[in-house]
């Protein structure tokens, strides 16, 4: 259970700072942008990207629209809202300080 | 905004659904265009359903949507079974409907505190005391002059407040205008500050306008009056009233939703107390005094030490008073003085209806609550009927993994549907009938007025009601789905009687309210009826009565002469004159002494008639003559046989003669001869015994042989034509025309003052006997209903039982055998609950015990005979069971 959680937590981090970047995406876009941009490193789970999405967007953090694509089809796109915005700020703080934490440990130890 | 979208999430279920799908399958395909494998890429995602189970929870309100479901769920059970569906809509409505009716009925005579700053701090006085003649009263009128002691004697704790009833009485609004009927109602100065009541139009009465005789000719409209009567004219304030001989001015009008104090009765004028000249009189108890606390005394503490004190006060004023009780013994004075004074909270007003209805409205309120019983348990038969078809359901969804606690509430859902649905119908019903069942209390002319808003507190009693019902409906079944065993009914059911069981323990039930409420209605109906067929011993066809008044009062020779002018009008037959006329709820009564003695324990009661009253009534002389016109009063007298036997007991037999006996009304009172004996008649209420009575002559004399003056009397008329009415206003218009101050100031005819005698009975009887009717019926389809069923559940049995060669007869017993037990259980349980019943309202029956055999006898009847209509379409059906077919499908 607590793996789950760091991940998820973690997970918003990146999604929400993925769209800070370059909004209006679809969720396989997120997924694509995560994994390019760590150098194929971290892969967004497809059975937890989408929940997330969802809890985020209930949450009110990110916003999604349907757009029709070239092709015909529609997507669903993400844009982060006002509310997203300062949720990333509070996650990436977060994450600093607790990796900043984590760094110490592995110096002292 | 995350809330509202979830919620609205759950009312598109489905297309969310989609949606979901479409993103992930998108999802899908974009990595397979990147060049993953197809396999592979829809493998990460597992079962797409599951994903979109998991992504569906997140985005809906999951209790709602399953909320949703239930309901929708519950509405198609409905409507698979439309006709019960309907049938049990109908009866919940009409139990519900008639509950909320009879409540505000009840609300609005019985409990609705009055429009008033403090109602709560309102008190009635009244004393209890052993009257003068034995019996034990409680009497809640009070002279004058005591009302002012008692007033200075508790001022600073708390005030007194003197309010007349408001009676109908003859006011003119200009010495040329008809008079007209107006309910008037005389109150104490301090009334409307204490009530913290506003003007609706210039200003109300003050202290200062009732400070003693002729101090405050002033009046102020309600309300009411001023807006039927006046259009709301602004320019009523300064018109002059005239009553009697007294003029008042309007000075005011009061606010909206104040009616006076006595609930049923819409004041239509109030005046000052002191301008009423019975103000003045010792010995005159004619208003209600009412008591407020001033504020800060505390009620525990103050109302005993207070009551003891007005006690007291009460006790030196009615000793002062005994001189009036001339002739009576010590004895009796004494007892009369032993008064207890007792204070009832009057905050929600006091009338002689809500003395009159409260046992009514209580029996009303009982029948209704038991046709909704009925009605209840008649649905939660039916559900558990289908609940009991669908156990297999139920089993299947509970070992798939569905909770109990979701099958509760798809039970409730549909209970609650069907209670909502009854609600709304029955508000309709409760709109409609409170305000026909209140038209019907009074005679038309006089009808009886509640407000009757429907408010909070109706509103709340509907919803109290509704989830009743819900609870009533569901509960039952809702435990027994819930409970339910699934690998037990998955093979076939463990114990296929139980459901029977519980709906045979309902039949119990259902039977015993049915009972109750026809054994209550058959005591009604047949009080209405044996009151109704009461010989009355005079003759109300074709009897026209002009209630006549004469503001200062004429001679009887005016009377006598305008008599003599109806008399000549064409139509008309015979015409006499009474003081009142008979069963108009007038009674006057009158010691009576014999020989000198001092007056006997019990008085009589008298009338004041012309010579050919007796004739033109069609009462006839048992002895003795009528009235000629040189009789006067005192002087010759003529009186009824109870009279007789009550004044003369032991001189009773053939040989006594009355005729040529003496009495006198009171102690050293001139002598009154009797010349004539007349039967019984009913005097002034139908319901009461016979009373002695007494006529004596029209004209009246006083002491010094001169003829005294009539304020008011009736003229009997008997006229030609079929319908007395007809001549009515020629005949009003015949008296103004004469000019010798006479005024007809009501008409009617003497049958429907008998009618008016009956009302109450005849609005308990229609109500009660619709109710039963009801509830018969009810029990009729719950019957049939649950028969039919356990006919169809034991089709098995019933097969075996027919292929190894049981008899028709015993076929039939075996599925009635219990029905009809149970029905002679609920049968007795409703005798006992319905003598219990009776005994609280004993004081409504007329001549009828609740121990009577026919009484008991007739609801029985009926319920046997509903029980046999009802059993024979299953006992045909058991019969009609063909044993082959049965086993083949086993």
């Amino acid at each position: 259970m607590a793996k789950t959680d760091a991940l998820q937590g973690s997970l918003d981090l990146l999604v929400l700072k993925i769209l800070s970047r370059r909004p209006r995406l679809h969720g396989y876009a997120i997924m694509a942008a995560i994994a390019s941009t760590s150098g194929e490193v971290l892969r967004a789970e497809e059975g937890s990207l989408y929940p997330a999405l969802y809890r985020m967007e209930e949450a009110g953090w990110i916003r999604a629209e349907w757009i029709k694509k070239d092709s015909g089809r529609r997507a669903r796109i993400y844009e982060l809202t006002a509310a997203g915005k300062k949720q990333l700020g509070a996650e990436e703080s977060r994450w600093q300080s607790v990796s900043l934490a984590i760094n110490r440990v592995l110096r002292e130890a | 905004m995350s809330l509202w979208s979830r919620i609205s999430n759950a009312v598109r279920g489905e297309r969310l659904n989609r949606e979901i799908e479409e993103e992930l399958q998108l999802h899908i395909e974009e990595a397979i265009a990147s060049g993953r494998d197809p396999g592979e890429a829809r493998r990460t995602f597992g079962s797409i359903l599951r994903q979109r189970e998991a992504s569906h929870s997140i985005r809906v309100a999951g209790w709602l949507e399953s909320l949703l479901a239930d309901v929708r769920f519950g509405w198609r059970q409905l409507c698979r079974n439309k006709v019960t569906s309907v049938a049990a809509v109908i009866s919940l409505a009409l139990g519900i409907g008639s509950c909320v009716a009879a409540f505000r009925l009840i609300d609005a005579l019985l409990w609705r505190p009055l429009p008033i700053s403090s109602a709560s701090r309102l008190y009635v006085l009244s004393r209890k005391l052993i009257g003068l003649y034995g019996k034990p009263i409680e009497d809640g009128y009070w002279a004058t002059p005591e009302f002012k002691l008692m007033r200075d004697a508790v001022h600073d704790q708390a005030d007194l407040i003197a309010i007349s009833d408001a009676d109908r009485t003859d006011i003119a609004w200009s010495s040329d205008d008809d008079m007209e009927k107006a309910r008037v109602a005389y109150v104490s100065g301090n009334m409307f500050p204490l009530f913290g009541l506003e003007p609706a139009l210039g200003r109300l009465l003050i202290p200062g306008d009732d400070r003693g005789p002729g101090s405050g000719p002033y009046a102020v409209l309600s309300w009411d009056h001023w807006n039927h009567r006046f259009g709301r004219d602004p320019h009523v304030l300064g018109r002059s009233l005239h009553i009697g001989d007294q003029t008042f001015e309007i000075i005011g009008v009061g606010p909206r939703d104040f009616t006076g104090t006595e609930k049923g009765t819409v004041t239509d004028i109030f005046l000052p107390l002191s301008m009423n000249s019975l103000a003045s009189q010792n010995s005159v108890d004619w208003h209600r005094t009412f008591l407020m606390l001033k504020p800060g005394i505390n009620p525990s503490t103050a109302l005993e030490p207070m009551r003891q004190h007005l006690s007291a006060v009460n006790r030196t004023f009615e000793t002062c008073c005994t001189t009036w009780f001339r002739g009576a013994s010590k004895a009796d004075i004494d007892r009369f003085l032993n008064q207890t004074l007792a204070f009832s909270p009057a905050g929600a007003g006091i009338s002689e209806l809500q003395k009159e209805y409260r046992r009514f409205l209580g029996v009303l309120g009982l029948m209704v609550a038991l046709v909704l019983l009925i009605a209840c348990v008649n649905v939660a038969n039916m559900m558990t009927a289908q609940a009991a078809a669908r156990s297999q359901e139920m089993a299947l969804r509970v070992s798939i993994g569905a909770g109990r606690r979701r099958l509760v509430r798809l039970i409730l859902a549909q209970s609650a549907l069907l209670a909502l649905l009854a609600s709304v119908l029955g508000a309709f019903l409760a709109a409609w009938s409170a305000p026909f069942v209140l038209r019907l209390v009074n005679p038309p002319d006089n009808p009886a007025r509640l407000a009757l808003p429907a408010d909070w507190r109706v509103l709340l009693f509907g919803f109290g009601l509704m989830i009743l019902v819900v609870l009533l409906l569901g509960l039952l079944p809702a435990l027994r789905a819930s409970a339910v065993r699934p690998v037990a009914a998955l093979k076939g059911g463990e114990d296929p009687h139980s459901p029977r069981r519980l709906m045979r323990g309902a039949i119990a039930l259902q039977v015993a309210f049915c009972f109750l409420v026809l054994f209550l209605s058959s005591l009604f109906v047949t009080s209405f009826q044996r009151l109704e067929n009461r010989p009355l011993g005079f003759s109300t066809d074709r009897l026209l009565l002009l209630e006549t008044a004469a503001g200062k009062g004429q001679l009887p020779v005016d009377w006598n002469q305008t008599a003599e002018a109806l008399r000549a009008a064409p139509g008309v037959d015979s015409v006499a004159i009474a003081g009142w006329p008979l069963l108009g709820h007038i009674r006057i009564n009158s010691d009576i002494s014999i020989n000198g003695a001092p007056p006997s324990p019990t008085p009589a009661w008298f009338l004041n008639v012309s010579p050919a009253w007796l004739s033109t009534m069609k009462i006839p002389l048992v002895s003795g003559r009528d009235f000629r016109p040189e009789d006067t009063s005192p002087g010759a007298a003529i009186v009824n046989e109870t009279f007789v036997k009550t004044f003369f007991p032991g001189s009773i037999g053939p040989t006594f003669d009355p005729i040529g006996r003496t009495f006198t009304r009171g102690a050293n009172q001139p002598l009154n001869k009797i010349v004539g004996v007349t039967p019984d008649v009913p005097y002034s209420d139908l319901r009461e015994p016979n009373r002695p009575i007494f006529y004596v002559p029209f004209d009246e004399i006083d002491d010094k042989s001169a003829p005294k003056p009539v304020n008011f009397a009736t003229f009997a008329i008997h006229t030609e034509a079929k319908n007395p009415l007809a001549l009515a206003d020629s005949l009003r218009q015949l008296i103004a025309e004469r000019h010798n101050g006479l005024r007809v100031s009501n008409s009617t005819t003497q049958l429907d003052l008998v009618r008016d005698q009956t009302i109450r009975e005849r609005l308990i009887a229609t109500l009660a006997a619709f109710f039963a009717a009801v509830a018969l019926l009810l029990a009729g389809i719950g019957l049939y209903a649950v028969l039919n069923y356990s006919v169809l559940q034991r089709r098995r049995e019933i097969g075996i039982r027919m292929a190894i060669g049981s008899t028709r007869a015993g076929i039939v017993r075996i599925v009635t055998l219990d029905v009809f037990l149970m029905i002679a259980l609920g049968g007795c349980a409703g005798v006992a609950l319905g003598f219990g019943a009776a005994r609280y309202v004993e004081s409504l029956f007329y001549q009828v015990k609740a121990t009577d055999a026919d009484m008991i006898a007739l609801p029985a009847c009926a319920i046997l005979l509903t029980a046999l209509v009802a059993t024979l379409p299953a006992v045909l059906r058991a019969l009609r069971t063909n044993p082959t077919e049965i086993l083949r499908v086993e």
